[in-house]
């Protein structure tokens, strides 16, 4: 009985700290992102690798969410006889929840998975150590251009999935289906707005972006060296970062449409 | 070489971000639907605009020419004072247009349609000349027929159609005239 009461009580410090940990090393690597402005080739190389490889299964998914929710709200719609209205229930479904949210979560899935397994493997090779021998910070020259470029990443990720997304939308909706092509634009032209919508979608999207890489990189420079340390780690990021964007998102969505 | 590929790719994805986010705000949101701030504006007092909202449209014809601006309640004549801005290029409205809200659809949004009234203008004037034909004289182009401006406040209005205010007539209506009938037993 005593046990279990020292076992709770020792998880709980474990997380207390796991999360002190976090927020400290958020903090360091902001203090050390000046240092990246002399050497911006770094932050290049990691949009590679996050940017730019994340970008076909964004690409894909958004076009092939738009084409479902053509095809829904085609459905639904055409019980009203306002199908006409398909174009405003793509864009801003997709504008306000879907493409922040979405993305996020492929997001984690394919890059923060990466970045964490990434750092852990460093870390289980004692490259980060070397570094450190070698008086490099790896906080500054491993951790902050990956954070970096997945907080660039994102929104320019989130706001392509929002556009294919529509497109996919119009393909369906417009090409399939045989909706009006000017009320589908012109609707949705009437109907969201560049402030209350797009920005605040874009908005979002950065927060997750920040989060979502946030969590990525803790795990990994936090991860146990060992190969089960690793992976073990590599399911925390995606379980942690899916948690939070989901939460995030109700928090987010109660400030800004209510 | 593979860095220059790598920081090509970056480039188009960058590039590729900024457009999505371009075409959104160009072809998906509002923005190319914003009037530029010639516009002027117009009031209207209405005893009950339920519905109608700021930035609702302002119609003549069925073609949108302005937005709802600002709704205030006058406390002083107890009815609703609505800003309208008509855009600039507008400026050959009649003072004594009317305004009436509508709905667009059967459950649609709340607009303002605006019907042009003859205009209030001195322009032509009709007289009896000397052997008792009616004449038209025109007064040329100095005088120009009195329009809508900045400021000015359209007479002339109809309120929104409350659907439960048309129920209750319908039913009080219904209900007197069964009155009616059961008077002569």
């Amino acid at each position: 009985m005593l046990n279990q009461i020292q076992l709770l009580g020792h998880k709980g410090l474990n997380f207390f700290q796991r999360l002190g940990r976090g927020h400290i090393l958020i903090f360091d690597i902001l203090a050390g992102l000046s240092s990246l402005i002399p050497r911006p080739n770094l932050i290049v190389q990691q949009l590679y690798s996050v940017g730019v490889l994340s970008l076909i299964i964004i690409v894909v998914s958004g076009f092939f969410v738009g084409m479902v929710m053509g095809l829904q709200g085609y459905n639904t719609l055409v019980d009203f006889g306002a199908e006409e209205s398909l174009g405003v229930m793509v864009a801003l479904s997709l504008v306000r929840e879907l493409g922040p949210v979405v993305t996020a979560l492929l997001f984690a899935g394919r890059a923060g998975s990466a970045l964490t397994a990434e750092i852990g493997l460093m870390k289980a090779t004692e490259q980060l150590s070397a570094m450190e021998m070698m008086a490099v910070d790896p906080v500054r020259r491993v951790l902050g251009p990956r954070f970096l470029a997945g907080f660039i990443s994102m929104p320019l990720l989130a706001a392509m999935f929002s556009a294919v997304g529509v497109l996919g939308g119009y393909f369906v909706g417009v090409g399939l289906l045989g909706v009006d092509d000017g009320a589908y634009w012109s609707q949705m032209q009437a109907s969201v707005d560049l402030y209350d919508d797009i920005y605040n979608g874009v908005i979002k999207s950065l927060v997750f972006g920040f989060v979502v890489t946030w969590i990525a990189v803790f795990e990994g420079y936090d991860a146990i060296p060992t190969s089960e340390g690793v992976s073990r780690a590599t399911t925390r990021t995606v379980v942690h970062s899916s948690l939070a964007v989901l939460g995030l998102d109700f928090i987010l969505t109660a400030l800004m449409f209510n | 070489m593979t860095t220059r590929i790598a920081e090509i790719w970056v480039g188009l994805f960058v590039a590729g971000g900024i457009a999505a986010l371009f075409m959104l705000a160009m072809k998906v949101s509002n923005l190319s639907t914003y009037e530029s701030d010639q516009g002027y504006d117009v009031t209207a007092y209405f005893e009950d605009i339920s519905g109608l909202k700021v930035r609702s449209a302002v119609t003549m014809s069925g073609v949108r020419i302005g937005r709802v601006k600002e709704i205030v309640f006058d406390k002083n004549r107890l009815s609703a004072l609505v800003t309208m801005e008509i855009e600039g290029e507008y400026d050959t409205l009649p003072d004594d247009s009317s305004a009436s809200i509508y709905t667009a659809g059967l459950l649609g949004e709340k607009y303002i349609g605006l019907e042009p009234g003859a205009g209030s203008n001195d322009c032509e004037e009709l007289s009896l000349d000397d052997s008792g034909e009616i004449k038209l004289e025109d007064k040329g182009n100095d005088c120009k027929p009195s329009t809508l401006k900045q400021g000015s406040e359209i007479k002339l209005t109809q309120d929104s159609l409350v659907l439960e205010k048309l129920i209750g007539q319908f039913i009080s209506k219904f209900l007197s005239e069964d009155d009616k009938k059961e008077e002569p037993k």
